[in-house]
């Protein structure tokens, strides 16, 4: 199966299946529901606790409430917190004055405002008869891995340490992986990471440990707002597109879907992500392509140029006596 | 002042109903349209500066060490071309040239070996690469050719050096003559298949560039190391490998574009490529000027040469990581990429 590079790169969507397991599971994974995600990070704890993650730095980074900064070696799941000038959907703070007599608030109207040297709290202006809307939105994401059907860093890896699991996950196996690093800069995503103490590269499991008893990852098991569900993509796929339709009546139009196309550069992902920015301001790449899909290309045209250089080498010892 | 909560009805459900979905339905900004024109809608142009989560990379840098893995790129391609040269210049009577290019790959060889194994996290399990034979990872498959390859070039240099054996030589010789290409050009295959922005997306000049660096470097060390007389090929080596470097370079760059070819003009890598086309261009002019007549100027020739072909491939190595640690190389060519799917 190594050999044949064809079917390694084929457009299937089983990863499971094409990997050879003959009658996998449904492939499991997570939607992540930004849009409920309340910053609290219990998933990042639980996901320590769970997989023995290492503490990575307890820093304050000037980012919002993000003190992990990103995906990496001992960071499994990444909150990020980004702050918006900018409202969310149709919301509104839904304060309004009442109770005050028309007169006095015609009056105030034509009053000047003296300054009692308070500090500055509720309307500014001397304005009276409603609460300006908060220009602001919060946004916070629980980032993850991605789980890619055609995923680059198990590609890459030269050991088999990266193996596909028959719930269709990419998992590294500590007691093979040599720490070559090649899966690092495979990721499009970013996500995994070389622990330096230790040599390896670690990653996100999807708790392979816990579903194979029937449980589901400690992140999606802790999250109080069930802003991270866990179930079989294809329902998790089925869930988010609602979830996309009911936002957009809403009028959050800033609502999208993001690893939920199979026909996307990394044939669809097995972490389904709704957010309501563009993934880039999260920290995820627009357009994300399994490096891999390139890699025929590549394999031909350096057969070109070893053959050049053969012929180069030959050419200029026979060419010419001297 | 009195305020009253206008909106005290929220979508967030209290109830324990076990006919409800287990996931919350609190619909965020339900409360209606939102006053005001246009607030909370989709832009319809694209906007003109690139987003990112505080400027932080989407990708999580490479891990390889500089003096690793990109001293890994250069000997890999001196070794690799030295050893095909070293064979054509004993077929074609040129013993001492074939001898410097035998012991030169089998030097580069043990540097490259090192570097690798020094390069891995957990060192003791390099053995660990050869679990398997992966045709989707450029790394086994280059465990592989320097498998095949080490022990002939070793043999080759080894019955070169001691003279015995000579036929069990020639054999090997041959042999690592025909994989040497293969070592000299797999690597940019290697560094090509990852998401580092300069390297995936050069991964068509790549290739050329690195053969036409291993030809100038296997030539470089005939230069060095042999005799006037049997100069003749390295020199030629020489002025092919600098030329092909030098355009497949140029290439590479236009390819990228302006914006990705950034870190290959600016910064530590731009100086890098600079300085190793300087060297080389002057190697290379040297070599076939004053190099003809004197064996010092050759040889002065040869290090300028071996010393640009380091150079470029540092310049390579840094540029492809100053294109991972910057998010706007990962999103710019990305958003650019999705806006011409959706304007054809």
């Amino acid at each position: 199966m190594a050999f044949d590079l064809d079917r390694g790169l084929a457009e299937t969507q089983d990863p499971a299946a094409s990997s050879g397991y003959p009658d996998p599971p449904e492939r499991m994974g997570f939607f992540t529901d930004t849009s409920v995600c309340i910053g609290c990070k219990a998933c990042e704890v639980a996901c320590k606790e769970w997989n023995a993650v290492p503490e990575d730095g307890l820093n304050f980074t000037a980012m919002s409430y993000d003190n992990t900064v990103g995906l990496g070696a001992d960071t499994w799941r990444h909150v990020a917190f980004v702050e918006q000038p900018r409202g969310l959907g149709g919301q509104e703070s839904g304060l309004t004055v009442v109770d005050v007599p028309g007169p006095t608030v015609e009056r105030a109207h034509t009053r000047t405002p003296v300054s009692l040297g308070m500090p500055a709290s509720g309307p500014g202006d001397g304005q009276v008869g409603g609460v300006p809307d908060m220009d602001f939105r919060w946004l916070m994401a629980s980032d993850v891995c991605k789980h890619c059907t055609h995923a680059a860093c198990l590609d890459v890896c030269p050991t088999g340490a990266l193996f596909r699991t028959e719930f269709g996950s990419v998992v590294v196996q500590e007691d093979v992986c040599n720490g070559c690093g090649y899966c690092v800069p495979a990721c499009p995503f970013g996500v995994i990471g070389k622990r330096e103490d230790d040599g390896r590269a670690w990653k996100c499991t999807l708790c392979y440990d816990r579903l194979g008893v029937g449980q589901e990852p400690a992140c999606a098991k802790t999250c109080p707002t069930d802003s991270i569900q866990f179930g079989e993509v294809e329902e998790l796929r089925e869930r988010a597109a609602r979830r996309l339709a009911q936002l957009h009546d809403a009028g959050v139009g800033s609502a999208r879907l993001y690893g939920h196309d199979p026909d996307d550069g990394v044939g669809g992902t097995g972490s389904i992500f709704l957010l309501l920015d563009e993934p880039e301001v999260y920290g995820l790449p627009p357009d994300p392509v399994v490096t891999t899909r390139d890699l025929p290309s590549m394999w031909r045209h350096a057969a070109v140029a070893a053959g050049a250089l053969l012929a180069v080498l030959a050419a200029v010892s026979w060419g010419s006596r001297r | 002042m009195t305020v009253r909560d206008d909106a005290s009805q929220t979508d967030v459900r209290m109830d324990d109903d076990p006919r409800l979905r287990p996931e919350r339905e609190a619909v965020v900004g339900s409360a209606g349209r939102r006053r005001g024109p246009g607030r909370g809608e989709r832009l319809m142009v694209p906007r003109a500066e690139f987003r990112s989560y505080y400027g932080l990379p989407v990708l999580n840098e490479p891990t390889w060490e500089a003096h690793d893995i990109a001293g890994y790129l250069f000997l890999g391609g001196l070794a690799g071309a030295s050893s095909t040269l070293a064979a054509a210049a004993e077929l074609t009577g040129r013993p001492h040239l074939a001898r410097a290019g035998k012991v030169g790959a089998v030097c580069a060889l043990g540097g490259s070996m090192y570097a690798l194994i020094h390069d891995l996290g957990r060192p003791e399990r390099f053995v660990n690469m050869l679990r398997v034979l992966k045709v989707t990872s450029p790394m086994s498959v280059g465990t592989w050719i320097l498998t095949v390859y080490g022990p002939q070039a070793g043999l080759a240099a080894l019955t070169s050096v001691t003279g015995r054996f000579p036929r069990l030589g020639r054999i090997a010789a041959l042999g690592a003559a025909l994989t040497g290409p293969a070592v000299a050009t797999y690597t940019a295959v290697l560094v090509s298949d990852t998401a580092v922005p300069v390297w995936h997306d050069a991964h068509r000049e790549l290739p050329l560039l690195f053969a036409g660096s291993a030809v100038a470097s296997a030539g470089a060390l005939g230069l060095l190391a042999a005799p006037l007389e049997e100069t003749g090929p390295a020199r030629r080596a020489v002025l092919v490998g600098v030329v092909t470097e030098y355009a497949a370079a140029k290439l590479m760059e236009r390819r990228l574009g302006p914006l990705v070819a950034e870190p290959l003009k600016r910064g530590r890598g731009g100086l890098l490529m600079r300085l190793g086309e300087a060297l080389s261009l002057t190697g290379a002019l040297v070599s076939q000027t004053a190099g003809r007549r004197s064996r010092g100027a050759a040889a002065l020739a040869g290090a300028a040469v071996l010393a640009g072909s380091i150079c470029v491939r540092f310049g390579v190595f840094q540029a492809g990581m100053a294109s991972a640690r910057d998010p706007k190389y990962t999103v710019e060519p990305q958003r650019a990429r999705l806006g011409e799917e959706s304007h054809p």
